[in-house]
């Protein structure tokens, strides 16, 4: 009974820890929808990018990745607000019978990535070996007769509360800053907020900028425990998708909600299922989710908010 | 003969009533207004009696069938169209291939669709445009092109939401014959509209909505004289 | 003369075998027919009724698996794929319509993508019935390429004719009548369900054919080659996405270009490696300034050269 129990337990920790930085790309991702009504299916290669970067200023300059939430989040802002001006509004603003020519796009932009990281690093598998890798807190360490073992991955944890304190600032962010307020009231109604003077195409373009950002926050916090190789973008920007129809589009309390309860499917999946299933797990959550509850977990908590 | 009966419809959106406690009913033949001010729920009312909502309460009868809960293109079937206030033709398509697109509803041959999209043109006033591509088309007559394509199903009623909206003098009087046009050919109409001269001139009764309730129903003349009615109007301008 | 262009293209198409070409240049031009086929089909659905669907390789992979397994576990010729692809590949197209006709926008994508990796997912992993990741070999027909050349150059020439067909008729009305706005439509007496049902699986079934002929041709298939994203979904909107979306000839000259030049790129010395890049790159310029496709914007592609002979 008590094997069962701390088989149950370790995985729920690991799902949460998982969870919350899932919530992190999947918060990038739902910015992203929100504002512009994007599917950016180049998310998970802009996490890809910013992972290389971590990864050669570790190699090169010994910088921890945890340092290099400095860094790399900064220069993918930067690269965000690039590839929206120059490449996807000029998109946007392009007639053409079917509205989904910026989803090519991303995918060339991706495409494109994917390919350089290829010719420039390789498609090795790389890795950031830092010494605290297998680091772990153990439950026996502080309370002696437990009749169980439970351990917490340091740098699994680290990363997990380091995603919390993003998240939170980002929420402060979004409420609080005359620039969040702005992103907001864009992602409810564009033409409304143009109307009260918000610049909206300035908007846009820092939206995409603050979504790379986020995503390339959860490469550095991933690379410490995780491979990294070129075509691991796809992946990334799969679960994002997951995160934000789970979570509701555009929704950042819906988002964060959307990686946790993934992040704890994708362990219990994984436990009890069989690893390879894993990720269909993650695409039935999927299609149920847009089957069943179109609106996200958001829209729940909408309901409960209305009722009261 | 009441064609179509709207009965004790309310219509809830998550805790707001859109839509409280509406009677009335169209009679044959007739032109009936639904007016009122912003947001008043003249669109949802459209929405319910088309078949896009289900009503929360109520019922909606045409032809003393209920038809509310059946899917939109079910009560097209049975002779209600309807057009829309933002007008989106098939854009890349010529004017005459929007009206025979909706005319095949009632024939099975694209000859017999076109011969019946040629008439709708030529009563519409669009039959020099049929060629256009109607993306092109100036504003009056993309609206005049959204009532050809619903007059393309051969309804028996017909429910126009703001076909005058935005139209110059001109066009006005255009549109004003084309509706006197299908009110002879026996077809009841049922309109929203905010152009006040038009509803007074055309309507033989007016139904007026304020904040999801009937607050009066008349003729014109009666209409005009109800001080709830001038209220309701006043008040949103001095509010606004 | 414009009526018989595509009888005058078919007739060209089935003389080419007998001037003696290389196999090489046959397997391109098979693969590039192939492709024709997958993104007519694709365009019906996406193209003329706007449903953009991101989970294709569900039917292309789908037809694959029915001609392979009808060989591997059955000891039927590989050809019977076709016709058994059809009852299986349009049962799954009505189940998926079920759940994702109903959506909308960046729902209907995302959800079609998902639907296309649960098929390969699926595959991959029920290894009694496919042989999972080991994949599915056979016998091919013929060594000569000739032969698979007039099948799949057959199947498409009765893809354009029945997607011309359709686009004709009251049925293609509908369908753009759907795509310009699905609200309008549905008021104006037509069953969008109906007809966004129809439309997503006669796209199925054709895009079975063409995966079941992809076993015939190939010889062996596998999840992640078949069921994939990446080089079957997503390749096939660009196919037609870079050709012309509802157009007829979109479909065939987006696969010529997506086929030919992927070769030529591949193939040049030094760049061979960043043929992604290129090709990303060319995707990208295609999409900013012929947003409707080589077809579709072949006026401002005609505006674009006449400029630079004006300069010349």
């Amino acid at each position: 009974m008590w094997v069962q129990l701390e088989v149950f337990l370790q995985t729920l920790i690991s799902g949460v820890l998982l969870g919350g930085l899932y919530a992190l790309i999947g918060l990038g991702m739902t910015l992203i929808l929100g504002v512009m009504k994007i599917i950016n299916l180049t998310h998970g290669q802009l996490m890809m990018v910013a992972m290389y970067v971590a990864y050669w200023l570790f190699t090169l300059f010994h910088i921890d990745p945890y340092v290099s939430l400095l860094i790399a989040p900064p220069l993918l802002f930067l690269l965000g607000m690039f590839l929206q001006k120059t490449l996807i509004n000029p998109v946007l603003r392009v007639e053409s019978i079917l509205p989904h020519n910026q989803v090519i796009l991303t995918v060339g932009i991706g495409m494109v990535l994917q390919n350089l990281a290829t010719i420039f690093f390789t498609s090795d598998y790389k890795s950031t070996p830092v010494d605290y890798a297998t680091d772990a807190w153990y439950l026996s360490d502080y309370w002696k007769d437990a009749p169980f073992e439970l351990s917490l991955s340091y740098p699994w944890t680290v990363s997990f509360l380091l995603a919390v304190g993003i998240t939170t600032a980002l929420w402060f962010f979004l409420a609080k800053t005359d620039t969040g307020k702005s992103i907001r009231a864009t992602a409810q109604d564009r033409d409304a907020a143009a109307l009260m003077g918000v610049n909206v195409g300035l908007m846009r373009v820092i939206t995409f900028g603050l979504g790379s950002a986020l995503v390339a926050a959860a490469g550095c916090l991933f690379i410490p425990i995780y491979y990294l190789f070129p075509s691991l973008g796809s992946q990334f920007t799969l679960i994002a998708f997951v995160i934000t129809i789970l979570g509701g589009l555009g929704s950042t309390m819906g988002a964060i909600l959307g990686g946790l309860i993934l992040g704890v499917f994708e362990s219990m999946t994984a436990t009890y299922v069989g690893m390879g299933w894993a990720p269909v797990g993650r695409f039935a959550i999927f299609v149920a989710a847009l089957v069943f509850l179109p609106g996200g977990v958001a829209s729940l908590l909408k309901r409960k908010a209305v009722t009261k | 003969m009441a064609l179509l009966t709207v009965d004790k419809v309310s219509m809830f959106f998550g805790g707001l009533a859109a839509l409280s406690n509406i009677s009335f009913s169209v009679e044959q033949g007739e032109i009936l207004a639904l007016i009122g001010p912003n947001g008043a729920g003249k669109t949802t009312l459209f929405n319910v009696v088309n078949g896009f909502y289900k009503p929360s309460r109520g019922e909606v009868r045409f032809k003393d069938r209920t038809v509310s809960g059946l899917k939109p293109h079910q009560i097209c079937r049975l002779g209600v169209a309807r057009t829309f206030q933002v007008v989106k033709p098939l854009q890349r398509m010529s004017v005459l291939d929007n009206v025979i697109a909706s005319a095949f509803l009632r024939s099975r041959t694209k000859a017999g669709a076109e011969r019946r999209a040629l008439e709708i043109l030529e009563f519409t006033g669009l039959m020099e445009d049929r060629a256009m591509i109607s993306k092109g088309l100036p504003l009056g007559k993309r609206k005049r092109l959204e009532i050809a394509r619903a007059l393309a199903t051969e309804p028996e009623l017909i429910l126009l939401d703001e076909s005058f909206a935005g139209l110059n003098p001109a066009e006005l009087d255009v549109s004003i014959e084309i509706i006197k046009g299908i009110k002879k050919k026996g077809v009841t109409i049922m309109i929203i509209e905010h152009h006040m001269k038009v509803i007074m001139s055309i309507s033989d009764r007016i139904v007026v909505l304020n904040y999801g309730q009937k607050i009066a129903e008349g003729t014109p003349a009666e209409i005009s004289a109800n001080p709830l009615v001038v209220e309701a109007y006043l008040g949103e301008a001095e509010g606004a | 003369m414009k009526r018989f262009a595509p009888l005058i293209v078919l007739a060209a198409m089935a003389v080419l075998p007998l001037l003696g070409l290389s196999s090489y240049v046959m397997h391109l031009l098979i693969l590039v027919i192939m492709w024709s086929v997958s993104g007519m089909a694709w365009n019906l659905l996406g193209g003329y009724t706007g449903q953009v669907s991101f989970g294709h390789a569900a039917f292309f992979g789908l037809g694959a698996y029915c001609a392979g397994l009808a060989s591997f576990h059955l000891n039927l010729s590989a050809w019977y794929g076709f016709p058994l692809s059809i009852p299986f590949v349009a049962a799954t197209a009505l189940v998926m319509g079920l759940i994702v006709l109903r959506l909308r926008g960046p729902y209907f994508v995302l959800a079609t993508l998902a639907l296309g990796e649960i098929m390969r997912i699926t595959a991959e992993n029920l290894t009694d019935l496919t042989q999972g990741n080991l994949g599915i070999m056979i016998q091919r027909t013929w060594v000569e390429k000739t032969g698979y050349y007039y099948v799949i150059l057959g199947v498409a020439a009765l893809t354009f004719w029945v997607v011309k067909l359709l686009a004709e008729s009251r049925w293609g009305y509908y369908f753009v009548a759907i795509r310009e706005d699905q609200d309008a439509a549905e008021s104006l007496g037509i069953n969008t369900t109906l007809y966004k049902t129809i439309a997503l699986t006669v796209s199925a079934v054709i895009t079975g054919f063409s995966g079941a002929f992809y076993m015939n041709y190939m010889g062996y298939i596998d999840p992640q080659v078949v069921f994939s994203l990446g080089d079957i979904s997503i390749l096939t909107i660009m196919v037609v996405m870079v050709g012309g979306v509802a157009t007829y000839w979109g479909p065939v000259v987006g696969a010529v270009i997506m086929v030919l030049l992927a070769e030529v790129i591949r193939s040049l010395p030094y760049v061979g490696t960043a043929y992604q890049t290129l090709f990303g790159v060319l995707l990208i310029v295609i999409i900013i300034y012929l947003p409707n496709g080589l077809v579709g914007d072949r006026q401002t592609l005609a505006r674009l050269f006449k400029k630079k002979g004006a300069a010349v």
